[in-house]
């Protein structure tokens, strides 16, 4: 089979739902919470809709709005310039990311009991090692989604899941990271949680190894997915393009995952 | 003696609300000098500067020897109800729905007699009383005869209500109850008697250690979401409450310590006004409306509406001066918002404080107000029906200075003094 047949034989799949698309987005709205920072320090805006006009006298045919958020709000992508261990990498920013990375397989490694009896839970070494014992080795390249049920909190407090000494969601060690990059040359990590890192991460050492270390690689994140209960432990295959803005250190963005059957 | 109020009756649901008409509003420019002093809660009377007349009603020339320097200076309200009536008649129509009204003429100790309506608790004429200035429900200014002493229940007064907002079995939205003030406010509320306090939450997650859940536990206390950053939040509440709200009280507020050198970007400064600035315009257009529709929906009316501002709105303090300006954009849309309600009737309170004692003013030395003063001044404001309060020694200071020479108030405070 050459190539061309390859594709349509791809969208006929899909046409008739031999492939499957499930959508691990998080729909964009002001309920959404946005990551918190310490106050004094600048913050990511939410996301904001204000009507234009709505079959009225602003604009009596028609209904649009204008909305506002960060580059990380929402379900978003973050590329390497995002943190400064990746700053002067060659196509670092949104806008430059080789496209043919946006489209790519993806392993979701299952951590949900663990999560649920432990929202601070972290991604280990063993947990992979053990994921490819099931599930072969995980292929250079590919996305690591690590699936919590995170998203299955639908209250934002629950989500936030904040205390008197910070935020508790789960995410990857720092050698957890390190193992995939250095070992598995994966082409980033997903988390459902509102960061790639744990809640804790800060006091992880390095602080964010998740962000330290994958987009020190030139490596991608992907946060505040859903729907990752979906997915095949492997086999599956993302499309993920960010918006594509000058320079931009991420954006939100539709993640869809094609499912074989 | 006033018979104290009681709780009001739950509503007919299937009579219509009665709407407001307002009272006779025309004053002439001289007249509106009364108006500006009752609006801080002040009784004035122009005194001539030449021959010491005291004068009304308010006019350009002195009645005694034709001086035009006539300063209006504040007075004692002592005197004697000298003759009353009482209106079983009207054809306006604010006074023809609130028949029978009691009016009174009292000759002041200070010279002249004035016409007044009468406290229920002051006897018949001749009686010693204390005349008073509030601003009725079309905000200008009206004198009334009190009794000499305090007695019980006086705030309770049929009229005395229509002019005030007591908090009283009364229905107050406080905006962010995430704060200190915000929780003093709701607490002040509650003891002043309010029947339900609506306290608004943003970001929900941030509340561990705010204090919340002290007053949370308050049975008239009821937590709301609200994020005035949040058009569709805001239109999301007023839906919900906005035809049960009597008033509302926008203490919301982002407050960060930056001139502009101090912070590259933005993202500070724009904080401040979407919150201080388009959160009121957002708040206002969507319970606005509502509340003119109720303000003349019986004894627990919709009254009023308070923002806190700052005395930084008067003049840009440079180290907090992003702020200040958000502040000065808010007071100049609070004055929009007074003229668009005062149409209806509902009065706009503006609350000038100084430093608040709280964690944005931490580098500022004292006085500062503690957040139960705040609050407190709020209730008094509501019960006094003034229009513009500032509590506390700094604010009461920048303001005598402001109103001295804004010029020289904006040079001293660039030079830091």
């Amino acid at each position: 089979m050459d190539n061309v047949q390859l594709l349509a034989t791809l969208a006929g799949a899909i046409r008739t739902g031999g492939i499957r698309i499930v959508d691990l987005t998080q729909t964009l709205s002001p309920d959404f919470p946005q990551i918190a920072l310490p106050p004094e320090m600048g913050q990511c805006w939410a996301f904001r809709v204000e009507e234009i006009s709505q079959y009225d006298a602003r604009g009596p045919g028609w209904y649009w709005n204008n909305f506002s958020c960060g580059e990380h709000t929402g379900t978003h992508f973050d590329a390497p310039i995002h943190w400064i261990s990746g700053k002067d990498l060659p196509h670092n920013s949104v806008d430059t990311i080789p496209v043919q990375n946006l489209v790519a397989p993806a392993c979701v490694i299952d951590c949900h009991e663990q999560a649920a009896e432990n929202p601070d839970y972290l991604l280990s070494v063993a947990d992979i090692e053990a994921f490819e014992a099931a599930h072969g080795r995980i292929a250079a390249g590919s996305w690591v989604l690590m699936r919590t049920d995170w998203s299955k909190r639908k209250d934002p407090e629950a989500y936030q899941n904040f205390d008197e000494t910070g935020q508790h969601t789960p995410g990857p060690s720092a050698e957890a990271v390190r193992f995939l990059i250095e070992q598995r040359d994966v082409l980033g990590f997903g988390s459902e949680a509102i960061g790639t890192d744990a809640g804790q991460g800060y006091h992880l050492r390095p602080p964010y190894p998740c962000h330290y270390y994958m987009h020190g690689a030139g490596r991608y994140g992907l946060q505040c997915l859903m729907n990752l209960d979906l997915l095949p432990p492997t086999g599956s295959v993302l499309i993920c393009p960010p918006l594509k803005i000058q320079k931009g250190s991420g954006s939100p963005l539709r993640v869809l995952a094609l499912v074989g059957a | 003696m006033t018979m104290p109020l009681l709780k009001p009756r739950r509503k007919n649901p299937v009579l219509r609300t009665r709407q407001m008409n307002v009272p006779p509003g025309a004053r002439s420019r001289v007249a509106l000098g009364m108006t500006a002093a009752a609006a801080e809660g002040r009784f004035a009377l122009q005194v001539c500067a030449d021959c010491g007349a005291v004068q009304y009603p308010p006019r350009e020339a002195c009645h005694a020897c034709l001086s035009p320097r006539l300063p209006w200076r504040e007075q004692s309200g002592l005197g004697t109800l000298v003759a009353e009536t009482v209106l079983h008649h009207s054809n306006d129509l604010f006074f023809r729905e609130r028949l029978p009204w009691r009016l009174g003429l009292v000759h002041l100790e200070s010279g002249p007699t004035v016409m007044v309506h009468l406290h229920g608790d002051v006897g018949a004429a001749p009686q010693p009383v204390r005349v008073g200035a509030r601003l009725d429900r079309a905000g200008q200014a009206i004198l009334i005869g009190f009794p000499r002493d305090e007695v019980p229940h006086m705030a309770d007064d049929k009229m005395l209500r229509e002019m005030t907002h007591d908090p009283k079995f009364r229905k107050v939205l406080v905006t962010d109850g995430m704060t200190r003030t915000g929780q003093a406010i709701a607490r002040a509320l509650v003891d002043a008697g309010a029947e339900i306090v609506w306290v608004g939450i943003a970001e929900p997650w941030k509340r561990h250690g705010s204090g919340l859940d002290e007053i949370a536990k308050l049975p008239q206390v009821t937590l709301m979401p609200l994020d005035l950053t949040d058009s569709r939040s805001v239109t999301e509440l007023a839906g919900e409450i906005g035809g049960k709200v009597d008033i509302v009280i926008n203490n919301a507020e982002i407050h960060r310590t930056f001139g502009i050198a101090a912070r590259r970007g933005l993202d500070a400064a724009r904080a401040e006004m979407d919150v201080n600035y388009f959160g009121l315009l957002r708040l206002a257009q969507e319970f606005g409306p509502a509340l003119k529709g109720r303000s003349a929906d019986g004894v627990v009316s919709a009254t009023a509406w308070v923002n806190l501002l700052s005395i930084f709105a008067l003049a840009n303090f440079a180290p907090h001066g992003t702020y200040s300006a958000s502040k000065a954009a808010a007071l100049s849309l609070a004055q929009c918002l007074r003229a668009e309600m005062r149409q209806a009737g509902i009065r706009v309170i503006n609350v000038f404080p100084g430093p608040i004692d709280d964690e944005w003013n931490q580098n500022l030395p004292p006085p500062k107000l503690t957040p139960a003063a705040v609050a407190g001044a709020i209730v008094k404001a509501l019960r006094d029906g003034v229009e513009d309060v500032y509590p506390g020694d700094v604010a009461q200071e920048w303001l005598e200075r402001w109103r001295d020479d804004p010029k020289v108030l904006e040079r001293e405070l660039a030079a830091g003094v």
